[in-house]
């Protein structure tokens, strides 16, 4: 059920009417069973996969909370019958086996999301190495289910183990309760990575129907449709055109695809996130934000703490730190240390540890080389980024440029054209062509390119880019508007005229302008197929 | 065309029911002027058999017609073919539950119901092809068509009609006859007679298969059945001179000589009653075929400047 269909759209009036109609302690037993409902039109043998990562999670949780509060009572009434070491081991003994427990719950649901989304990649490149030996015998591809949204809650609730099992909160006692937080409908399909100790604190309360907050959501809602349907689906045409046809649009055509592309994501991503958040809202619960403005930073690292935070935000808290902080990168910087002296050597285990970090980023995204290398691609503009530091320092302190509006604007001019670039490896089919693509911007693009009869060729009118760029300078208006507070809420504060015009306007805008209906391929969001 | 049977204040004798085989091919106002018939054609291109039916199901609770006129052709078609053909057939009707039953049985696999709810959400995308015309449209009151009629008085003969290959099953397809069932069914719980026609057009071919389901299916039944193809000599239909188009529709003069053997066949047979002197009905008619001579005068005017019954401007 896409997000921009009818049907979803008649689920949503049906699950807003109803939830409202039911008893407040009701409510959340009610969206369970709507998100179950949600997920079962999908295919119905999605449920399967989410139940066992619900089950396996929430009695591994529940078995590692109640081993450390049951141990915590004991310990205190028992500590003084023990030495210091002796408590210590057991300590020891009992985090031994929260970590036995720990461990084979996380292993078993990377497991299941290893199976269902790398099996077939892995047979690819087992083909491509024994290809590459001369052998001719490969090994068939797997026919696999890959539930929707797989990466999503699998990341959610191993979030939420790593949490209990170090102790930040106590795990949830009720199974339904954990259930719901794992597959709430909303943002089951695209994210955002919710945290337990974010989502829970309004997923679970009553709600009372109070207009405020329930038009604020539908206003969240109608500008992700916005986004989606009158910017992210109109440009995808000329996306698919440039890059479906790569020997055609070389040149300025594939920096035009990319920058393309680069408003297409944004809108399609954050307009589906804004129709997530849109949906809670209008329920009273409040989903973690996933963007601030990102394509307003001034550099990478800038980028990626304002872009698919909650992402962000789980491999830097459940990768990064926890490898930065075992005992191997201890061992490792204090021999990189040692062997290349202070400055150097503590970056070793940092650059290892992000290395890390983006490579599965990377391989999350998607099973291919591609989202690998852009992963990667990520590493090495961060590290670069940062090991120029002491040059941007040195250039800031001799040209005083910092703080004028045309080296801001170059900084997030930088930023665009970085990460559009890097993104190139989403559209082409093969690390190879995409490098190819990346250069014939430098070595095959002339003038005559630029003109609007080839565009116009790519799919859709001059008119259509007139709505792409109306709508895209709408976007961006609105962007800077929200760096003084919500949009919303100064919308909230104008005459009901000016509000009736605003938001009637804009649905308008979306109905007619929206690239939607017979004659519109239906699209997924992008961020569906992670 | 649908709509403009709101606009008949007038209790008809005789409904005409089908597609464009009806309704460019019989003359309601030749009917009334000849034989004093009331008649109304509530017809569209391509108009399906079930949503003939709901048309006929919404007539009868609208009106008591004494006889409804069915043109079986549309048999031929056992599933909904065609969104543009739906919506001339559908968008004109106002609600009731015959519009939305006729919309669910309608919808091709791409078609939504709220897009017939809301014609916006079907339509939006033409925002880049407006024009004036479409601002000339939109406070455009004048009707299309005559009682339903609609008219044409141009010639192009019939030449190389091409005969009817040979199909891999002849046989009407279930929801056809389903419906068809439910045709008589509807006729006869509440009184209407129906009659089974198949107009005297050349193509689409009829095949004499498809003529034997119907005349078995009426004798079944107990419905009359006339195939107009095999009265063209009693009629005088001249293929040379009374089609617009080939073959595939009569124009003016063919779709008058229709109309008088249908008229002699409705009054002789069924005794349709003769209405002329009723003074509501007199007034109703005069309105009707003023626009019914303008337009003859107009097209034929047309024939002669621009050699088409279409100025060139409105040819766009």
């Amino acid at each position: 059920m896409l997000f921009t269909s009818y049907e979803f759209l008649g689920f949503l009036l049906i699950v807003f009417i109803l939830y409202y109609l039911l008893p407040g302690r009701a409510q959340w037993s009610f969206l369970l069973l709507a998100s179950y409902v949600f997920y079962f039109i999908a295919d119905p043998r999605y449920l399967i996969f989410i139940a066992i990562t619900t089950a396996s999670t929430f009695f591994a949780a529940k078995l590692i909370s109640d081993k450390k509060v049951s141990f915590d009572v004991w310990f205190k009434e028992h500590k003084k019958e023990y030495e210091k070491d002796e408590r210590k081991a057991l300590k020891a003994k009992e985090h031994a086996v929260e970590k036995k427990i720990f461990l084979c719950c996380l292993l078993f649901n990377l497991g299941i999301l290893a199976v269902t989304k790398y099996t077939n990649f892995t047979i690819a490149n087992i083909n491509n190495i024994i290809g590459a030996f001369g052998n001719k015998g490969t090994l068939s591809f797997v026919d696999l289910v890959i539930p929707m949204g797989i990466s999503f809650y699998t990341f959610q609730s191993m979030g939420y183990l790593i949490d209990v099992y170090n102790g930040k909160f106590e795990a949830q006692k009720n199974p339904f309760k954990f259930a719901l937080f794992v597959s709430f409908f909303p943002q089951l399909v695209q994210g955002p990575i919710s945290r337990y100790s974010d989502l829970s604190q309004t997923l679970f309360e009553e709600h009372r129907f109070e207009w405020r907050t329930v038009s604020f959501g539908l206003e969240r809602i109608l500008w992700g449709f916005f986004k989606k349907l009158v910017i992210a689906d109109r440009i995808l045409v000329p996306v698919q055109a440039i890059i479906g046809n790569p020997d055609t649009y070389s040149g300025w055509y594939a920096f035009a695809g990319a920058m393309f592309y680069a408003l297409e994501l944004y809108a399609d991503f954050t307009g589906g996130i804004d129709i997530t958040i849109g949906v809670a809202e209008t329920m009273g619960i409040k989903v973690t934000e996933n963007f601030i403005r990102p394509y307003f930073s001034k550099n990478i690292k800038e980028y990626w703490n304002r872009w698919h935070i909650t992402m962000g935000t789980w491999f830097t808290d459940y990768i990064f730190y926890p490898i930065s902080a075992s005992q191997f990168m201890m061992k490792l910087s204090k021999k990189s240390r040692a062997r290349l002296g202070n400055n150097l050597g503590k970056r070793v285990p940092v650059y290892l540890s992000s290395f890390i970090v983006w490579f599965t980023t990377g391989i999350w995204h998607g099973a291919s080389w591609n989202f690998i290398v852009w992963g990667l691609g990520n590493f090495v503009v961060i590290m670069v980024s940062q090991e120029l530091e002491p040059f941007y320092r040195w250039f800031h302190s001799k040209v005083n440029v910092e703080y004028t509006f045309g080296w801001k604007l170059f900084r997030v001019v930088r930023t665009v054209l970085i990460m559009s670039s890097l993104r190139m490896f989403d559209c082409y089919r093969d690390v190879p062509l995409t490098f190819k693509m990346f250069g014939s911007i430098f070595t095959k693009s002339h003038l005559s390119q630029l003109n609007a009869d080839a565009f116009i060729g790519m799919g859709i009118a001059a008119e259509d880019y007139l709505v792409v760029f109306l709508a895209m300078l709408l976007l961006v208006t609105v962007s800077l508007i929200q760096r003084s507070g919500s949009v919303r809420a100064k919308i909230a504060s104008k005459a009901a005229p000016v509000r009736f015009i605003i938001w009637y306007g804009l649905f308008m805008a979306t109905l007619i302008f929206g690239a939607y209906g017979i004659g519109y391929s239906a699209s997924q969001f992008i961020y569906n197929q992670f | 065309m649908i709509k403009e049977y709101y606009d008949d204040p007038t209790d008809h004798n005789v409904v005409f029911i089908g597609d464009c085989e009806l309704y460019e091919n019989i003359s309601p106002v030749y009917l009334w002027e000849n034989y004093g018939i009331n008649s109304y054609i509530r017809g569209s291109a391509q108009q399906l058999i079930w949503q003939s039916y709901y048309l006929a199901e919404e007539t009868i609770k609208q009106e008591h017609p004494d006889i409804i006129v069915f043109n079986v052709l549309s048999m031929k078609y056992n599933e909904p073919q065609n969104e543009a053909y739906n919506r001339m057939s559908i968008d004109g009707m106002k609600w009731s539950s015959s519009k939305i039953n006729n919309i669910k049985a309608s919808m091709t696999e791409d078609e939504h119901f709220i897009d017939y709810v809301f014609p916006l959400l079907r339509y939006h995308s033409r925002w880049s092809d407006l024009n004036t015309d479409d601002v000339e449209y939109l406070f455009d009151r004048n009707k299309v068509s005559f009682n339903g009629y609609y008219m044409r008085v141009d010639v192009k003969p019939a030449e190389n009609v091409p005969e009817g290959k040979p199909l891999p099953d002849y046989m009407f397809g279930e929801n056809a006859y389903t419906y068809l069932d439910k045709l008589t069914k509807l006729c006869k719980d509440n009184d209407v007679q129906l009659i089974l026609v198949k107009a005297p057009t050349l193509y689409p071919y009829w095949y004499p298969q498809w003529d034997d389901q119907i005349k078995t299916y009426a004798k079944k039944n107990d419905l009359p059945f006339i195939n107009f193809l095999e009265y063209q000599d009693e009629m005088g239909i001249d293929w040379t001179k009374d089609t617009y188009d080939g073959g595939l529709h009569l124009n003016l003069a063919g779709a008058e000589k229709l109309s008088k053997l249908f008229g002699d066949i409705l009054t002789q047979e069924y005794n349709v009653p003769d209405r002329r002197g009723e003074e509501e009905l007199d007034k109703y008619w005069d309105g009707v075929i003023k626009r019914y001579n303008q337009e003859i005068e107009r097209q034929t005017t047309n024939l002669e400047l621009y050699g088409s019954v279409h100025k060139p401007e409105e040819k766009k």
